[in-house]
């Protein structure tokens, strides 16, 4: 129905200027988040430049190199990884094909410096893998033999794609999904064989989820600090950390800040280009298309192919967080802080989770009332938190949070004679506040892929039949795009359980969750210890991707 | 929200009338001081609250003000509890009971912080390596090229020992020698310092550098089986400069400027100095204690006897910055 | 027309970048009345419609619903305030809720039993009492737009507005909804706007009819006013294509090759005309005649005839219920009286 053509101007007719409140509203939301970038950019002109001139000509080269490089290698390893196994569970059916779909969610759950950790211990020359492989070969120690050390750039890129490709595959075969098997028939109807449908085809026509899904990627990859530190990357985002803890200069650590946040600009302009000629795409409705079914051998072998992502990505280093988890639990029993930990874990997680859930819905509904400049202008503002990374985010946010805190506990001993402490610090507020900026961009994100489904006329149907733009939202919006705002939560729920440097900088006393934990130990050497923590991290990250799998299969909800 | 409740409340109770706890924040890993909290609760009565900051400790304090709860600040590597002082959130302690017990160049002139506990950066090399005794200026001889383990050289670790070398050699001479020790290992500077160890029984390495109390930890059994193997792959040497004695550094602990519970908190820090809690300091976390007479941990002590290297602290942590400039300028961590 | 009128629009303009979607446009409907609004597509209708319904601000002008102004240079009424009833191309059904509820959206400040009640009435009014519980892509085409429909007037709106309600329609199906359509709304005697571009759908919906071009009213009266009296070619050959043949007034009479007519007011000797003349005001003689039998096409009732005369560039189409004998090469026309419409060639 959609198809038919309609009166030129309709899709961009919503009027302007007339929804104030929302837009007010929504200005909130991005001043909110803007705040804390603008603290650390004054931060950084009160910084001298005169580090520069020592970056330069040390190590800025070779960290952007290898910023550039792992962003490079973890796009394409990624990117194929995703693509690929994306049309292997849609063009074709083999034996557990079902379970195979939503599996590849899997590694999503394992946080990277996990797999960082769990993967160094099993390829270490003294681990399971290379003893296994000097055992065939017939050597009895390693300094005989052993394979090269997985701390490398290269292994960096390895184990990254390994978790993060699922962000690729997600949105690619969404959009696989939503295709209609009338192009692809047509294709077929003009010479196309089967097999080269994929590339001729599916393949363009996928290129702006391909894009989503890599950019996502590589925001993850480029905040990442638990791996690269753990495998010797020297990437910019741990020239930050370096020269703020280090070199005791937090102006210059704000400097490359703000570079990197100019290649992440970059990135996310890129990924907004590339979304731009998504509509087009995605409107078309009708039959999906049929995969093709395999039996007997080959069925099998593509199953096997489907699986081994998931075996390296999920299952060895869950199993390995099982076996070491076990025997923790036996030689020390389960500690009484476990509990305390999920409680704090869970109660943030979901607090920050509905907030920006919220506040992120505010800003995708802003932007469908005021598709002018205003709108754009706000959504993009209020969705720049995830370019940066969590430190810098934490940094900023304590910038605004500590004076905001002291001006009203100096207010209320002068007036009151009492002391509030520290209202935002204390109370866990400003821990919430930096998860907020930081996950905004993903609840609105889905917040507005979900109103991007539902026609502009259902608004205009709801308003004439006297319902306020709010009551709209209400009644027409929230049960139209549940799904995918429950995917979006989900993922902010487990990235704020998985967060780690916003949670060590601004978290109140006494507060201690599974990631702060498990930081705590690894920071001593003593991982095995949060092995319980590490695997309640992952247990809880197999949640979005159970909901996940749902959302993708009906891509109409 | 806990927490927020707790906020709520204090927002209504008057200011006198809580009841007086200790907040510490922390850059010390907390299963490596709450044996030591609990001990002085035990003793006291008083109720301690923590919160571990890995990074930003001094920003956060900072930030926060004459409004912040905390009231001691405890943190590793002097140069931290420099940093805490030139940053003014500090303040000098006239305490009888710490000057007798901490010796004079294990704490600050103008009595801002005290060192609590220390430790030596050491050598680990092979068990079965022909090696008895190391300068740390051997650590650059070619004789070792491609098999030096060490982590990350911007780590502050490193960067104290760097800035040590600094202050017996010059910056000249430790850019030289930097490049040597680069050109040294085995892998890159990466990781902890117990992966070191995993590393030499892994024959990825033959010697590295590292911190003393680590072999404590993984010998003792504490961290599993195999790390006990990870422990006993390795021999401890005390390296020495050659013109001087085993860099060693500090953890220690400061009443923050603007400390709520300042009688507390002046407690709690005698409290760690006194015979029981250095004990606890040398048992639990095999680290050297700084109150004379405290005996050591049978491992350690196993290292045999340590001289500690003559620069003080205060000049250390003055090329600290210096030597992290170093580090980048050799690309060590490349 | 009743004194006051239901809806009056003054100088109303809107644009889209470059384009002036509506321009300086006036209109007034009376209470109770259908209007036709008609004209290709993107002429401005579907925009016009917008503005009055809310959805959209007008960058200049007013309208007024009963008297009350709800958009003007200092005044906007929100949508949900100014209760018009909205039919949308593609209905606009909320897919999450039943037609039941769907019809109940916008009863919501309507108390509970009465709300009940009206959605059953408003249900077998539109002949879908049965499927209050089902959702609405469990419907057909024909029963979504009727949900539509039933929806709008629910809350009892001071004006109903449909866009191109029709027009997701099958042609066999069309006509029947449209009547019925048409019933109900003057049932409930609801001042209504009809959006359409297809001609004859336009010509039959309304008591007047409003053609649109270009963001402007070209004519507005009764479908026999448009049809019979167009007042420009454009208007003329919108409902219908015609045969032009050019002329040049001489003693108030229009010579053209196929005779004079006479010239209406305001042309004067030596000017150019243009007589518009429908294919079913020519007829075809059998025999005798200068006019060349060039295509014949049966349509059933009638027959389609092209044929080429002298002295005219094109040839003539003629829809005629004559039947000509078979093989027939020649044949004479002749113009019904008054079929000649004749305009004013301005200079370019």
């Amino acid at each position: 129905m959609a198809l038919v053509a309609g009166t030129a101007p309709s899709a961009q007719t919503a009027p302007r200027g007339r929804r104030p409140i929302w837009c007010l509203a929504a200005g909130i939301v991005a001043g909110l988040v803007v705040l804390p970038v603008l603290a650390l950019g004054s931060e950084a002109i009160g910084g001298s430049l005169g580090l520069w001139s020592h970056l330069a000509g040390t190590i800025l080269p070779a960290a952007l190199a290898d910023t550039l490089l792992l962003l490079l290698g973890v796009g394409l390893i990624a990117g194929f990884l995703g693509v690929t196994l994306a049309w292997l569970v849609t063009a074709h059916d083999f034996p557990g094909r079902g379970i195979l779909e939503w599996a590849l969610l899997l590694p999503l759950a394992v946080p990277t410096y996990i797999v960082a950790y769990a993967y160094l211990d099993i390829l270490h020359p003294i681990g399971a893998f290379q003893g296994a492989v000097r055992w065939i070969l017939g050597y009895s120690s390693p300094r005989e033999f052993r394979l090269p050390d997985i701390r490398s750039l290269a292994g960096c890129v390895l184990l990254l794609s390994l978790v993060l490709y699922p962000y690729v595959y997600l949105t690619t075969r969404a959009m696989f999904l939503s295709q209609s098997a009338n192009l692809l028939d047509a294709a077929r109807t003009l010479g196309t064989p089967r097999r080269r449908l994929f590339r001729r085809v599916a393949l363009p026509l996928a290129r702006p989820a391909i894009a989503v899904g890599v950019s996502l990627t590589l925001m993850e990859a480029l905040n990442d600090i638990g791996a690269s530190e753990f495998l010797g990357v020297r990437t910019l985002t741990v020239s930050i950390y370096t020269t703020w803890v280090t070199k005791n200069d937090l102006a210059g650590a704000t400097q490359i800040a703000l570079l990197l946040l100019a290649i992440v600009v970059a990135l996310v302009s890129f990924e907004r280009w590339a979304r731009r000629r998504q509509g087009y795409v995605s409107g078309s409705r009708g039959r999906t298309m049929q995969p093709e079914r395999h039996d007997g051998l080959k069925g099998i072998g593509l199953c096997a192919l489907g699986v081994l992502p998931v075996v390296f990505g999920f299952v060895v280093p869950a199993v390995y967080l099982a076996a070491e988890a076990w025997k923790r639990w036996r030689f020390a029993g389960l500690s009484d802080r476990l509990v305390g930990e999920a409680v704090d874990t869970l109660l943030y997680a979901g607090g920050a989770t509905l907030l920006t859930l919220v506040l992120g819905v505010v800003a995708a509904f802003a932007l469908r009332l005021s598709p002018g400049w205003t709108g754009p202008l706000i959504y993009r503002l209020a969705t720049t938190g995830y370019a940066m990374p969590g430190t810098v985010v934490a940094i900023g946010v304590l910038l605004v949070v500590a004076p905001f805190d002291r001006l009203v506990d100096g207010a209320a001993r002068d007036w009151f004679g009492v002391s509030t402490g520290l209202l935002l610090i204390g109370s866990g507020t400003a821990l919430i506040y930096a998860y907020v900026v930081r996950f905004l961009a993903i609840t609105a994100g889905s917040a507005d892929a979900g109103l991007a489904r539902v026609p502009k006329s259902l608004d205009d149907a709801a308003r004439t039949l006297g319902r306020s733009a709010g009551g709209t939202l209400c009644a027409v919006h929230l049960p139209l795009t549940r799904a995918s705002l429950a995917a979006g939560a989900l993922l902010v729920f487990v990235d704020c359980i998985k967060e780690l440097p916003a949670t060590l900088l601004l978290r109140p006393l006494n507060m201690e969750t599974f990631a702060t934990h498990l930081y705590g130990e690894a920071a001593r050497g003593t991982y095995e210890e949060a092995s319980l923590a590490a695997l309640a991290i992952v247990l809880i990250g197999i949640l979005p991707v159970i909901v996940l799998s749902r959302v993708g299969r009906n891509p109409s909800s | 929200m806990r927490q927020m409740l707790l906020g709520l409340t204090t927002l209504l109770a008057t200011a006198g009338t809580a009841a007086a706890d200790v907040n510490i924040y922390t850059t010390r890993e907390p299963g490596l001081i709450q044996p030591l909290i609990d001990s002085f609760a035990k003793a006291t009565g008083v109720a301690v609250n923590t919160v571990f900051l890995k990074d930003g400790l001094a920003e956060r304090v900072v930030t926060e003000g004459e409004s912040s709860p905390a009231d001691i600040l405890m943190a590793v590597d002097a140069g931290n509890l420099v940093d805490l002082v030139d940053k003014g959130v500090t303040q000098p302690i006239d305490s009888a009971v710490l000057k007798e017990a901490i010796p004079a160049q294990l704490r600050d002139e103008n009595d801002h912080w005290f060192g609590l506990s220390y430790r030596a950066r050491v050598v680990y090399a092979a068990k079965d390596l022909d090696l008895a005794a190391i300068t740390y200026e051997d650590l650059a001889d070619p004789k070792w090229k491609g098999k030096v383990c060490i982590r990350s050289g911007q780590h502050p670790y490193n960067t104290a020992l760097f800035a040590d070398y600094i202050a017996h050699h010059g910056a000249e001479a430790t850019e030289t020698w930097l490049a040597g020790l680069k050109a040294n290992l085995a892998r890159k500077a990466a990781g902890g310092d117990r992966d070191v160890a995993r590393d030499i029984l892994g024959g990825i390495c033959d010697i590295a550098v590292a911190n003393s109390y680590y072999v404590g930890l993984m010998r003792s059994g504490a961290g599993g089986e195999e790390q006990v193997a990870w422990g006993e792959a390795i021999k401890v040497i005390l390296p020495t400069f050659e013109d001087g004695g085993t860099q060693v550094n500090i953890s220690g602990a400061a009443v923050a400027k603007h400390s709520p519970n300042k009688d507390e908190a002046v407690k709690f820090l005698e409290y760690l100095a006194s015979g029981e809690a250095q004990e606890i300091y040398a048992k639990a976390n095999y680290e050297y204690p700084v109150k004379a007479g405290v005996a050591l941990d049978p491992i350690i002590a196993s290292f045999g006897e340590l001289t500690v290297d003559k620069t003080p602290l205060g000049e250390i942590v003055k090329h600290r910055k210096a030597a992290s400039e170093l580090v980048d300028k050799v690309g060590f961590d490349g | 027309m009743p004194a006051l009128p239901a809806l009056e629009v003054l100088s109303l303009a809107r644009r889209f970048g470059d384009t002036a979607a509506v321009r300086n446009l006036d209109l007034a409907v009376g209470s109770g009345e259908i209007v036709s609004l008609v004209g290709h597509s993107g002429c401005g209708k579907s925009s016009l419609l917008r503005l009055i319904a809310g959805v959209d601000t007008p960058d200049a002008g007013c309208i007024r619903i009963d008297g009350e102004e709800v958009a003007g240079p200092n005044r906007f009424v929100e949508p949900e305030r100014r209760r018009i009833g909205f039919v949308f191309q593609d209905y606009a059904l909320f897919p999450h809720l039943t037609v039941g509820s769907n019809i109940r959206f916008g009863l919501k400040t309507v108390p509970k039993s009465e709300a009940g009640k009206r959605v059953r009435d408003m249900l077998e009014r539109v002949g879908l009492a049965a499927h209050a519980d089902r959702y609405p892509h469990e419907l057909s085409g024909g029963e979504q737009q009727r949900v539509a429909l039933a929806r709008a007037l629910a809350p009892a709106p001071r004006l109903l507005l449909m866009d191109e309600p029709f027009s997701n329609l099958d042609r066999a199906l069309r006509e029947g909804v449209r009547r019925k359509t048409l019933s109900l709304i003057r049932q409930f005697g609801i001042t209504a706007i009809i959006v359409s571009h297809d001609p004859e759908e336009a010509l039959s919906s309304g008591d007047r009819v409003v053609l649109m071009q270009a963001g402007e009213i070209v004519q507005a009266g009764s479908a026999y006013d448009l049809y019979d009296r167009p007042s420009s070619p454009y208007a003329a050959e919108f409902f219908a294509a015609c045969n032009r043949v050019p002329g040049r007034v001489r003693n108030a009479h229009v010579d053209t090759a196929l005779g004079a007519f006479p010239a209406p007011h305001g042309l004067d000797d030596g000017d150019d005309a243009l007589a518009l003349i429908r294919p079913t005001g020519i007829d075809v003689v059998a025999d005798g005649g200068d006019g060349e039998v060039m295509a014949r096409e049966l349509m059933g009732e009638i027959e389609t005839i092209r044929v080429r005369l002298p002295g005219l560039a094109e040839p003539l189409t003629i829809r005629s219920t004559r039947r000509l004998p078979a093989g027939i090469r020649r044949v004479g026309v002749s113009i019904a009286p008054g079929a000649a419409m004749i305009f004013p060639v301005r200079p370019c």
